[in-house]
């Protein structure tokens, strides 16, 4: 197979890739902002039921969280698998899983931010969503945008496990191609190919981090 | 009517009880300094009257609003929140830290509550604005970001941000504890300058000449309760030996 081929089909499988990595940010970056709420909430409840859900995300292997989100209904409620569902498990998956890492960037980001602002929003008359939305928040992005795009660069090689449930995504597609071929060369390809995209990656983290330089 | 009437506060944190049984009253366009070593409960009582801190026991009238009074056990309890929010109108507050918002420029610091709390159209906000940034000297800063000024210009902005919402009252927690000599100085004249705006001040501060040229009305408080209270003369000329004490190199200097 010429060295074409392998490209083109190592493409297909990256166009899976960016998929997984896009759903994924879309949907995990607002919801960890709701788990970050529920976690420095005053109610006991939902602040112990976020903390577990964050320790076990965490504290376990996310191959073993995707296997659990796709073969789970099936050995729970026995329930009869579409395959179509593979899909849908990994982006499932990633986006509960990395919600959690999001959510304590989110508290880490909330939590540094000077009491005295929020004083300030409050004698200024400010309403406290008004306070978080238009005072808060904006600077917490700020602050946590480094650590944010830490998980992002990893988020580019983690979809890389949506092989272990067999979703074609990029890494599944070179796996295939270097046991038939017999070959190095779709791994290597692949890997340059992982490269170039974090490398885009963190071009683009870093023109938004310095599109927020204007203030200290 | 009295403006804002405080009736036996009384806080504690804790164990520590931080006011004990403090009584104020502050009239229409009244200048009340308030003195006192560090640890006396003037932040606190400050705090307690801009509703940052809640008091445990006493009331607090603003404008003959009751914000809160004593129920039958003598505990505290608070109006509802629609007349927390409305009473919030009524007084502004100026930080020691000054508390500017980074990310936005000195005009959007003057001008975002009105826009956005007030709901003043933009154009009216910005014109009010800029007003203000021109009787506090900054104009021509209007389009800088708080890191960019020094602690006294930043300070300016912050009255700047605190008049705009047209406060009766407006309040200084130490507004010059976290600026040099000179700078101190630059805010302190600014401070004086409102005076003919004819809103009501209560100023903490540490400033001795300044209270005693400034002020109606001088509290010295001590420990959580007011030692003595009068107007300038009458207070740094107190026999009081605590007032004395306290007062210590500046007596006779003042």
């Amino acid at each position: 197979m010429s060295l074409a081929n392998i490209c083109i089909q190592l493409l297909e499988g990256l166009g899976v890739s960016v998929n997984i990595f896009i759903i994924t940010l879309l949907f995990s970056l607002p919801l960890g902002l709701f788990v970050s709420f529920g976690r420095m909430s005053k109610n006991k409840v939902l602040s112990t039921i976020t903390k577990v859900y964050i320790s076990i995300m965490r504290g376990t292997p996310l191959m073993l969280q995707l296997f659990v989100v796709y073969y789970g209904p099936y050995y729970l409620f026995h329930m009869k698998l579409n395959p179509t569902y593979r899909n849908s498990a990994v982006y499932i998956g990633f986006i509960i899983n990395y919600a959690a890492y999001f959510a304590e960037i989110y508290r880490s980001g909330i939590q540094s931010m000077p009491v005295g602002q929020y004083e300030a929003a409050e004698v200024l008359g400010y309403t406290r969503s008004q306070c978080f939305r238009r005072i808060i928040l904006p600077q917490v992005i700020k602050r946590i945008l480094p650590s944010v795009t830490n998980e992002v660069i990893t988020l580019v090689k983690d979809t890389s496990l949506a092989f272990s449930i067999s979703v074609m995504e990029m890494f599944t597609k070179a796996k295939a191609l270097a046991s038939s071929q017999t070959s190095m060369v779709p791994l290597i390809v692949a890997g340059i190919f992982y490269y170039v995209f974090n490398f885009v990656v963190a071009i683009v983290m870093d023109k938004l981090e310095k599109s927020m330089d204007y203030y200290r | 009517m009295n403006l804002l009437e405080m009736k036996n506060v009384k806080k504690s944190f804790g164990e520590l009880e931080v006011l004990k049984d403090i009584s104020l009253t502050v009239s229409d366009g009244e200048i009340v300094s308030i003195i006192g070593p560090s640890g006396s409960g003037k932040s606190t009582l400050l705090r307690c009257a801009t509703l940052l801190e809640r008091m445990d026991a006493g009331s607090l009238l603003y404008d003959g609003t009751v914000v809160c009074e004593n129920d039958d056990t003598g505990k505290a309890v608070y109006a509802d929140k629609k007349t927390l929010r409305a009473v919030k109108s009524v007084y502004g507050l100026v930080f020691q830290q000054f508390n500017l918002f980074p990310h936005w420029t000195v005009l959007q610091n003057v001008t975002d509550a009105l826009v956005h709390v007030k709901k003043t159209p933009k154009k009216d906000a910005e014109d009010r604005g800029l007003q203000l940034l021109e009787k506090m000297g900054l104009r021509d800063r209007a389009s800088a970001y708080p890191y960019q000024l020094s602690g006294g210009q930043q300070q300016r902005v912050a009255i700047a941000r605190a008049l705009a919402l047209n406060p009766r009252v407006l309040f200084f927690d130490e507004p010059t504890s976290a600026l040099d000599p000179e700078l101190t100085q630059e805010v302190l004249k600014v401070i004086k300058s409102l005076k003919e705006l004819h809103i009501a001040m209560v100023i903490v501060t540490h400033e001795m000449a300044f209270a005693k040229d400034i002020s109606d009305q001088v509290i010295f408080m001590a420990d959580g309760v007011i030692v003595e209270q009068g107007t300038a003369k009458e207070v740094f000329n107190s026999e009081n030996a605590r007032m004395k004490a306290f007062l210590g190199r500046y007596q006779g200097i003042l």
